[in-house]
This record gives structure tokens, C-alpha cells and sequence, in this order.
């Protein structure tokens, strides 16, 4: 049977599960309005980057659904969130592994090594840079303003310099 | 010659115990140029910053005083401070310190700043990727309101002064100050067409002075030590001491604070700092101030890490960060590294820099793998002119300077190193075979 579209706007289907716990709808609900605090009233959506964060942050990625509500109470649209969710590369659109591993490759660390470092990486976790499984997302960065101590890696935002081989084994080895 | 004899005064208290938190910083004085600024008239401020030669330590090395004084003073809008610690220039780590280790000294430069402009609310934007730095920031933020430095009262005149801390989220482009004001107000980082300039039509539309981190940190010493003594630590034309970020191929990387009048050669082989090339080496190519600036060869490092100096070679001091690279790196693969970083982080506004940047990439790549053409060479250098021809700097043909950043390294490199990029097509293949990176390159 074909089936067609009423028209108006496009609805999507509801969500199986809610987006939060009603304790994590009170801490997002707080965290919002102390965001919204700190810009003029009527310039709300401001806070797009730290809104989409604390999504990211209770979430581990941005579901649309909660894109839609960050959108909604910022006044602004859906396509507004998305727009700067993927414009930023630290916002992932997809869920990513239970950790993201983000190794620099430009030009200071490779000085010291850090594209052996990555092979090693890719080696080690089985997979490709840009590539990503449960447990890991691997991915390729630009200059983590870390050139002096270099070579560096980021896990979930946690900055490691300075690696050896060994302190990369120590380090992805005691990941729980 | 400097007037003032050198001493390190951003960096003096890096590494020491506690030096982040707001007791170890009122115990070295901290604070105490607040407290001067805030009994003088706000123009006397902006004045003494002018004479004091302090320039902008985020790239451009515009005069502070002067971007100061173009903020309108009988605008009935409100007017903003953003700082902008995005600090993602490759080569620079410098920011990140004073962050992580001083924290206070910048909240202190963003009160004074704020008083002197009219300011009633500062935004500190830090990249996305400085989590730890964040959190130092974040925690002498509460701190500073809690001993009254920010809030209804600073430190109990009847001025107001609000404090956030903004994180981006991975995008070198909003370290250019208007793509960071339309990332602060929410938006993918754009930047946007100059005139109007910030100051005046910057944040929500309002008067904007947008100042970095580093920028920010030298003006309570400014203050506390006075103009002629500030002045004097530098040049005629550049103010204060400076952070240089030194990494690479040399065998003590680093951020070191020296004076205006240091050289490259000095900093690479300095005992206080570098301590020169690995056994059996030498210097090939030094970029002297972040990624962005044109490539140095070896004979000529005998030039100040000054602005002035720099423009007088054809490059820049920009944010301070020096890579190094040795005779035995690959010019061709280093050069398609950083060509690779501009096309990942150009925001796709104007065409020449959208299509440009990835056009060199694939260029360089090719040249590096062997499969490069003679012709190839010529139409290198035509896609980088057709985003900014050089010399001199700034010709370029997209909205913001990206655009130059990112040709800039393909002349310089194609005019200093022609011969090895030849090299790589006349014998379809890399000389360095395997070990394109140095004496260093080997990771183990």
C-alpha cells in the first residue's frame, strides 16, 4: 500500500525511551537556565555550544531528539542546532565508542613521531583512524596546543603528552 | 638594547606549587594593579597601555592601546571583552600555561581591561580541546567572585563586572576574532567581513575589544611596574617581554619567556633554552610564529622574534610558535602536512580557500608519493596565489586571513626548497624514503 505524508511540517516518530531519567531532566533544566543567565534575554540561542555540550555530556553523543529540545528552548531551530553540531568536530552526531581517542598528527608531533604513534594505535586497538567500535572511537586530530610535549593524544578530553610507547601501553592498558 | 634589564614576568611562577589558586598569586603581589587602576579615570588606562607598546600576543600584533581606543565612548549599546583562548595555531602551546598556571594574572588583565573599556560583562573563550585549562580557569573564576574581583562591586566600587568561561568545540577558525564572536553568540564559526571592526559593531552587534590570553596577562604589570619600565623590557615599537613556543626537532622544546631582541638562532641554541640540534645534525627550516608563517632556512636565523623584525623578512612572529625542523626532514611531507591541516579547518566560506586548501593537499600528496609531474610545481603555486599571492602578506582573496595562512607555507616552502620538491619528481619518489620526520621522527 502506498503511503503518504499529510502535509505540514515533517513530525518525527516518538522515541521508544524518553531522552532523560526525570533526575537527569532536573539537572538539564538547571544547567540550561544557569547558561541562559549568563547571555542577554533576548539573545537566547548564545548558548548553543555550552547548551549542545551539556547534551553531549549527559548523553555521550546528541541524539536528535535532544538537539530538538537544546533547539526548542534556546528559541531556535532544530536546523540551528544541527548546523552547529556539525560544524564543530568535537560534537559527535553519532555514538561514538565508551572512549574517543583523538591523536595529533600535525606537524610538531610528527617531528616526534606521532604517525608510528598512530599505526601503533590503529595496530593495538584493530582499528583505523576514523573508524570506531563499542569500546573506541579512533580518530585523526589537527594541534592540540601541546607541540613542546609532544607526541599527544586525547581520551574523552583527557590530555596525554609527551607518549613513549610504553606510557601509550600504560595508559590504554588501565582504560576499565 | 632593551632599557629595562630582562626578567621573565608572565611565566615567573609557572610550575611553582599552588600558583593557579588566588592566595599563592595576592602572595606575589597579585591583584594590587587592580586596585591602582580602579582609582584612576578609565582613559588614563587605555592611554597608559598605549604608551606602553604592548601589542597583541594572539597573532597579529596589533597595538592593544589603540584597538582599545576605537571602542566608542558615547555608545548607548552595551560593550563586550572577549578573550580568545582558542590557541590552535600548529606550533603554539603558550596560552595553555597561563591558563593551567596563572589563571589569575589573566582574570586581573580582563578586570582592568573591563574597567578602562566600560565593559560589564568579559567572555573567556577557550578551544574546545583545553578541558584541564578549563578547569583552572573555571575555578579561579569562583574564586575571583567570591574575593570580589567579579560581581555587583569590584572590589567594592561601584563598578559591575560579570566573568564566563566559553568552550568551542574543535574549530581553528574561531580563534580569528570575528568567527569567535559568532561562535560566542552561538553560530558555526563564519567570520565576518571587516569594517566594521569589532570594536565597534562586534558581539550581539555591540561594541566588541576582543584580546588574547597572553595580551591580557601583561597588563596588570603594565600597572604595577609603569609604562616606562614596561616599555623598556622591549623594543621602540613592541612593548614587554614575550612567550615563544619552541617545538620541533631540537632538544629541549618548550615555552620560554625572552626579550623582544632574541633571536631564532638564540632560542634554537641557547643553553636557556633550546640546547640546540641532535648529535650530527643542523637546522633546515625554522617557521618562526605558528604554522601560518613563512618558512625560514637555515641561514637566516639571525632575526629577532619581534614583529617588526619578522615583517622585515617577509614573515610574521604571529603567535610565537618556532618549529623546528632538521636536514634530515622531508620538506615536501611536512609541507603537505600542514596544507592538510588548512583544508581541514577552512569553514568553507569563500571558494578560493574552500577549494584551494584540499587542492594543495592533494598536490603535495601526490608529489610526495611519486607520482608527481613537472607541471605540477607551477600549478602548486597558481592555487596558492589564487587564495593570497606573496610577498608581501596580506593579499589574500578570502574574508579572513585563513586564507593567507594557509598559502603562505606553499610559497615559502616552494621558494626556499624548490630543489628537493624537484627532487621528489625527478625521482618519482620521497629521498627520505621511509623517514620523512627527522631525527626525532622515530617513535619508540
Amino acid at each position: 500500500m502506498l503511503t503518504t505524508r499529510p502535509f505540514g511540517p515533517y513530525v518525527a516518530p516518538a522515541m521508544a525511551e524518553p531522552l532523560f531519567t526525570p533526575e537527569e531532566q532536573k539537572k538539564f533544566d538547571a544547567d540550561i537556565a544557569d547558561l541562559l543567565s549568563r547571555y542577554p534575554e533576548d539573545r537566547k540561542s548564545a548558548a548553543m555550544l555550552p547548551a549542545l555540550r551539556l547534551l553531549q555530556e549527559m548523553k555521550g553523543w546528541l541524539p536528535p531528539e535532544g538537539m530538538k529540545l537544546v533547539a526548542s528552548r534556546l528559541g531556535a531551530t532544530p536546523e540551528r542546532a544541527y548546523e552547529v553540531a556539525s560544524f564543530y568536530v568535537m560534537y559527535h552526531l553519532k555514538k561514538p565508542g565508551k572512549y574517543v581517542v583523538d591523536v595529533c598528527t600535525n606537524l610538531s608531533c610528527s617531528l616526534w613521531g606521532a604517525e608510528k604513534m598512530l599505526a601503533y594505535l590503529e595496530q593495538k586497538l584493530g582499528l583505523k583512524a576514523g573508524e570506531a567500535n563499542e569500546r573506541f572511537t579512533l580518530r585523526e586530530t589537527e594541534c592540540l596546543a601541546s607541540c613542546g610535549t609532544a607526541p599527544c593524544l586525547q581520551i574523552n578530553e583527557d590530555h596525554h603528552e609527551s607518549l613513549t610507547r610504553a606510557k601509550v601501553d600504560e595508559i590504554f592498558d588501565k582504560l576499565p | 638594547m632593551a632599557a629595562t634589564a630582562f626578567e621573565p614576568i608572565i611565566s615567573s611562577a609557572w610550575g611553582k606549587p599552588n600558583s593557579w589558586t588566588m592566595e599563592e598569586y595576592r602572595r606575589r603581589g597579585g591583584y594590587k594593579a587592580l586596585e591602582k587602576a580602579l582609582e584612576m579615570q578609565p582613559p588614563q588606562i587605555i592611554d597608559l597601555v598605549k604608551k606602553s607598546n604592548l601589542r597583541g600576543r594572539g597573532g597579529a600584533g596589533f597595538p592593544t592601546g589603540l584597538k582599545w581606543s576605537f571602542v566608542p565612548k558615547d555608545s548607548p549599546k552595551p560593550k563586550y571583552l572577549a578573550v580568545n583562548g582558542d590557541e590552535s595555531e600548529p606550533g603554539t602551546f603558550k596560552d595553555r600555561y597561563i591558563l593551567e598556571d596563572d589563571p589569575h594574572m589573566m582574570l586581573e588583565g580582563i578586570a582592568i581591561a573591563a574597567y578602562a573599556l566600560g565593559v560589564h560583562t568579559c567572555y573567556v573563550y577557550l578551544r574546545g580541546e583545553f578541558k584541564f585549562p578549563a578547569e583552572r580557569a573555571n575555578a579561579a573564576i569562583k574564586e575571583a567572585y567570591a574575593a570580589g574581583i567579579f560581581g555587583k562591586k569590584v572590589m567594592g566600587k561601584d563598578f559591575a563586572l560579570d566573568c564566563y568561561l566559553v568552550r568551542g568545540a574543535g574549530a581553528y577558525i574561531c580563534g580569528e576574532e570575528t568567527a569567535l564572536l559568532e561562535s560566542l553568540e552561538g553560530k558555526k564559526g563564519w567570520p565576518r567581513l571587516k569594517p566594521p571592526f569589532p570594536a565597534v559593531v562586534g558581539l550581539f552587534g555591540c561594541p566588541t575589544v576582543v584580546n588574547n590570553v597572553e595580551t591580557l596577562a601583561n597588563v596588570p604589570h603594565i600597572i604595577n611596574r609603569g609604562v616606562e619600565w614596561y616599555a623598556g623590557l622591549g623594543t621602540d615599537k613592541s612593548g614587554g617581554t614575550r612567550l615563544v613556543c619552541l617545538s620541533g626537532t631540537v632538544n629541549r622544546p618548550g615555552v620560554y619567556e625572552v626579550s623582544m631582541d632574541t633571536t631564532l638562532s638564540q632560542l634554537i641554541f641557547d643553553d636557556k633554552y633550546g640546547r640546540g640540534m641532535p648529535a650530527g645534525r643542523k637546522v633546515k627550516a625554522v617557521i618562526p610564529g605558528g604554522s601560518s608563517a613563512p618558512v625560514l632556512g637555515a641561514d637566516e636565523l639571525d632575526v629577532a622574534m619581534e614583529f617588526e623584525a619578522m615583517k622585515v623578512k617577509q614573515t610574521m612572529a604571529g603567535s610565537g610558535g618556532v618549529i623546528v625542523m632538521d636536514d634530515s626532514t622531508c620538506m615536501v611531507r611536512s609541507l603537505w602536512r600542514v596544507a592538510r591541516f588548512y583544508a581541514e579547518e577552512s569553514c568553507g566560506q569563500c571558494t578560493p580557500c574552500r577549494e584551494g586548501t584540499p587542492w594543495q593537499t592533494r598536490l603535495l600528496r601526490k608529489i610526495e608519493e611519486g607520482r608527481g609531474e613537472p607541471e605540477d610545481l607551477e600549478l602548486l603555486s597558481k592555487v596558492a596565489s589564487s587564495i593570497a599571492p606573496y610577498p608581501p602578506i596580506g593579499l589574500g582573496n578570502t574574508i579572513c586571513a585563513l586564507g593567507d595562512a594557509a598559502a603562505l607555507p606553499t610559497h615559502s616552502f616552494l621558494m626556499r626548497f624548490r630543489d628537493e620538491f624537484e627532487a621528489h619528481i625527478r625521482e618519482k619518489r620521497c629521498p627520505f624514503g621511509d623517514k620523512p620526520w627527522g631525527a626525532y621522527g622515530d617513535w619508540s
